[in-house]
């Protein structure tokens, strides 16, 4: 693979409510990324937007953003989908030599939304929607037959959270920085057994952007571009019923390619940090399994273990993650913004000493069926 | 230096208006598994697939997740892209991109749409400004009326001009194409006799909506020589999404977006004089109207050209530039195929595989998508890597 790598990023800060407009949001990190980046909008030659219509609530969402990315002036697409397969779109538009330099914006207001109606359309229409399933009753599904058959308590679980939240107090950008225990989390309300309100991530509104350039114009244009060095993404069947909702195969050939494509090996002795989708606690044991950072079934002890904090040897999620700020849609171009940071060492008091290659990691559909996996190196 | 990316098979569902036998992953497989035939891969040789349709035709929220069962994408990379009316030409880019890129060999890309699940005029409707604009906005109709009266009184072109063009591709659907949805001979009269929907779109000028799938398999340099002796060459791209507000682009006689994705896709084609070096044109014509006031965006004809070309007979089947010999929109619309479905017969064409809607000899041909807010996508295919 050609060398391509990030030079510009910019992220909102997340919130429950964020008056913005959606196109207001995506102005704003489209202006920073660039400012990030020391260019003008001039320079762009192709964008990549990342809009969903049921998220969104309208028709060709992507219209809703194309002035205020600038989208009108040059070819552009629109991705439905996690913000990585954004990236990933914008990474092939450079990597096909047609284009210089990629615009990737992705913005959600959650709050306009109900997510539990939005989605329960995710499911079969005739079969499935009318038991009345959504994002958290189908995770609490997987949840439950991940646990029972590993052994993985609610404990570890709830370990994840008062991690990930805690994190998030060195993060402007999180929208819930807490300093919670695991007692705090196992006594918040049940919403579907169980996952508990604190095992969950929030309704935040908020938007990423990144730019990327090709190697020769990345390095003239930038001091520290960060390299893209690997990219996979996979599917697993659609049915929950037809899946064996304890593993993520589809996310286990996702890193592979990745890892091939980036040399390695040995994921927890070559992979510094690493930014996975944790739209729910459980999530991010069952996600670093899959990614090989440990055996199936040993997540818990991880976790335990500490490795996944902040000085342990594989900080997971610094940033405090997706259960600190959940933008629908932005959340996994979040993760490659973050990581970005972490590789330019801009991460402030989230920083990860010596940080130098970076896994960033986003998800699609429900109980990850999809997923797409990015590993950065500075 | 940049790959070289054919397509190598080409797959279709039998239009329809209601498609009450197939639900939506049945509707996509169908597809699929006509154009792996006419490849003659399996579903083991694709390496990634992209789909498009628009979510609120159907209304299901991730649809590529969805369509895992019909599209054969299980342990696959799936992307899902939608812009729109621009759907099917921007999967078709899409794929042309993941190609491109050097990531992936061979590439399935699937645009679908079962629109009688849905009230079409309604669900395109919320795409406009919900402040604004979508009070008092109705569906794609009204707009495209707006822009031909524009024409009309700029350059003197006449609601007859706009009914040869739906004569033309109506006759050529019911002469040629087995898969097209409205298959029905008409004359001039007929279309001036159907009822007005929007002055001065009448119902025989504008587009259906229909139930159906396309499928288009990418292929690398090294694969699609190895798959097939006649792969159709992707020779230029080009995406121009240019306005933004509906009342950008109403009052416009012409289509700027359209001007400005072929001037891409020429350059990067080497095209120059697109009348003469284009043998076949695969347009996305969604009224009769633009048929006759897009001519010159294309440039094929001077500004203002559109009247003279069609009256002309040039792009009726025998011409010397044939446009829509599947019959086009105006016979077929599903619309997160529908501008699939322009690189899918625009590409057989060129592969000398469109059996009674072969334009002879073609060589080169153009295809084109529209859709958002006025917004053109434009794709040149060849029979050969380059032009001479």
């Amino acid at each position: 693979m050609d060398r391509v790598g990030i030079i510009g990023i910019a992220q909102t800060k997340y919130a429950r409510y964020n008056p913005a407009s959606h196109a207001e949001l995506a102005y704003e990190v489209t202006v920073r990324a660039l400012e990030d980046a020391g260019l003008t909008i001039e320079d762009i030659d192709n964008t990549v937007t990342v809009c969903n219509d049921f998220w969104d609530g309208r028709t060709i969402s992507c219209m809703t953003i194309t002035e205020a990315t600038g989208s009108h002036r040059v070819p552009t697409t629109n991705v439905e989908g996690d913000g990585t397969y954004g990236a990933l779109m914008g990474l092939m538009h450079l990597l096909s030599g047609i284009h210089e330099i990629a615009l990737v914006v992705a913005q959600s207001k959650v709050s306009e939304g109900i997510p539990s109606v939005i989605t329960n359309a995710m499911f079969d229409p005739v079969y499935e929607r009318v038991l009345g399933l959504d994002a958290i009753n189908s995770a609490a599904l997987q949840m439950r037959s991940y646990m029972s058959k590993y052994g993985i308590s609610e404990e570890q679980c709830a370990r994840v959270s008062v991690k990930n939240h805690k994190n998030a107090k060195a993060n402007p950008y999180a929208h819930l920085p807490m300093d919670i225990t695991v007692d705090d989390v196992l006594k918040s309300r049940v919403l579907a057994d169980p996952i508990k309100l604190l095992d969950t991530s929030p309704i935040s509104d908020g938007a990423c952007a990144i730019i990327m350039a090709r190697e020769r114009t990345a390095k003239k244009r930038h001091a520290r571009p960060i390299w893209i060095r690997g990219v996979g993404h996979c599917t697993d069947l659609y049915h929950l019923g037809d899946r064996d909702l304890t593993e993520a195969p589809a996310l286990a050939l996702a890193a592979k390619k990745a890892y091939k494509m980036a040399g390695i090996h040995n994921p927890l002795k070559q992979i510094d940090v690493a930014e996975v989708y944790d739209a729910f606690s459980y999530m991010e044991l069952m996600w670093i399994e899959s990614l090989g950072f440990c055996e199936p079934g040993h997540a818990g002890e991880i976790v335990d273990s500490g490795m996944t904090e902040m000085n342990g040897a594989l900080p997971v999620n610094p940033s405090g993650g997706v259960l600190a700020a959940h933008a629908v849609q932005v959340a996994g171009l979040a993760r490659i913004a973050e990581v970005v940071l972490q590789l330019r060492g801009e991460a402030a008091s989230r920083q990860v000493e010596g940080a130098r290659v970076g896994l960033a990691h986003g998800i699609e559909g429900a109980c990850g069926q999809g997923h797409c996996v990015f590993i950065l190196e500075k | 230096m940049k790959r070289l990316v054919g397509i190598v098979g080409v797959g279709q569902t039998h239009h329809k208006s209601r498609n009450a036998d197939c639900n939506g992953q049945e509707l996509i497989s169908i597809a699929v598994k006509r154009a792996l035939e006419d490849a003659e891969l399996t579903i083991a040789d694709i390496d990634a697939i992209v789909i498009g349709n628009m979510d609120h035709f159907e209304s299901i929220n991730c649809a590529d997740m969805w369509s895992v069962d019909g599209s054969g994408s299980y342990m696959k990379p799936i992307m899902k892209v939608t812009t729109g009316g621009t759907t099917g030409s921007a999967i078709g880019h899409a794929g042309f991109y993941h190609v491109a890129s050097g990531l992936f060999d061979t590439v399935l890309v699937i645009g679908w749409e079962q629109n009688s699940e849905s009230d079409t005029t309604a669900a395109i409707s919320t795409c406009f400004d919900p402040i604004t604009e979508r009070e008092y906005s109705a569906g794609a109709i009204g707009p495209l009326a707006a822009q031909y009266i524009a024409y009309m009184s700029k350059y003197g072109a006449t609601e007859e001009d706009a009914a040869l063009v739906s004569v033309r591709d109506h006759n050529n659907a019911a002469l040629y194409n087995p898969y097209a949805h409205l298959r029905q001979i008409i004359n001039v009269e007929d279309v001036m006799k159907s009822p007005y929907i929007s002055y001065p779109i009448k119902l025989l000028d504008m587009c259906p909506r229909t139930d159906g799938a396309c499928a288009v398999i990418f292929a690398s340099e090294k694969k699609a020589k190895r798959i097939t002796k006649t792969p159709a060459w992707i020779i230029g791209v080009g995406d121009c999404h240019i306005l933004v507000h509906l009342a950008d682009g109403i009052g416009l006689p012409n289509l700027p977006s359209l001007e400005n994705a072929a001037r891409q896709a020429y350059r990067m084609a080497g095209i120059n004089d697109p009348f003469n070096q284009i043998d076949v044109a695969e347009l996305y014509i969604p009224a009769s109207t633009a048929g006759v006031s897009w001519m010159e965006a294309l440039g094929l004809c001077e500004e203002g050209g559109g009247p003279r070309l069609i009256r002309s007979g040039i792009t009726n089947m025998g011409g010397k530039l044939p446009i829509n010999p599947s019959g086009g929109v105006l016979a077929t619309n599903p619309i997160g195929a529908t501008g699939l479905l322009r690189i899918g017969e625009a590409a057989l064409q060129v592969m000398g595989k469109a059996e009674k809607k072969q334009v002879e000899g073609a060589k080169v041909a153009l295809a084109t998508g529209f859709g958002g807010c006025f917004w053109s996508d434009v794709t040149v295919l060849s029979s050969s890597p380059s032009l001479e």
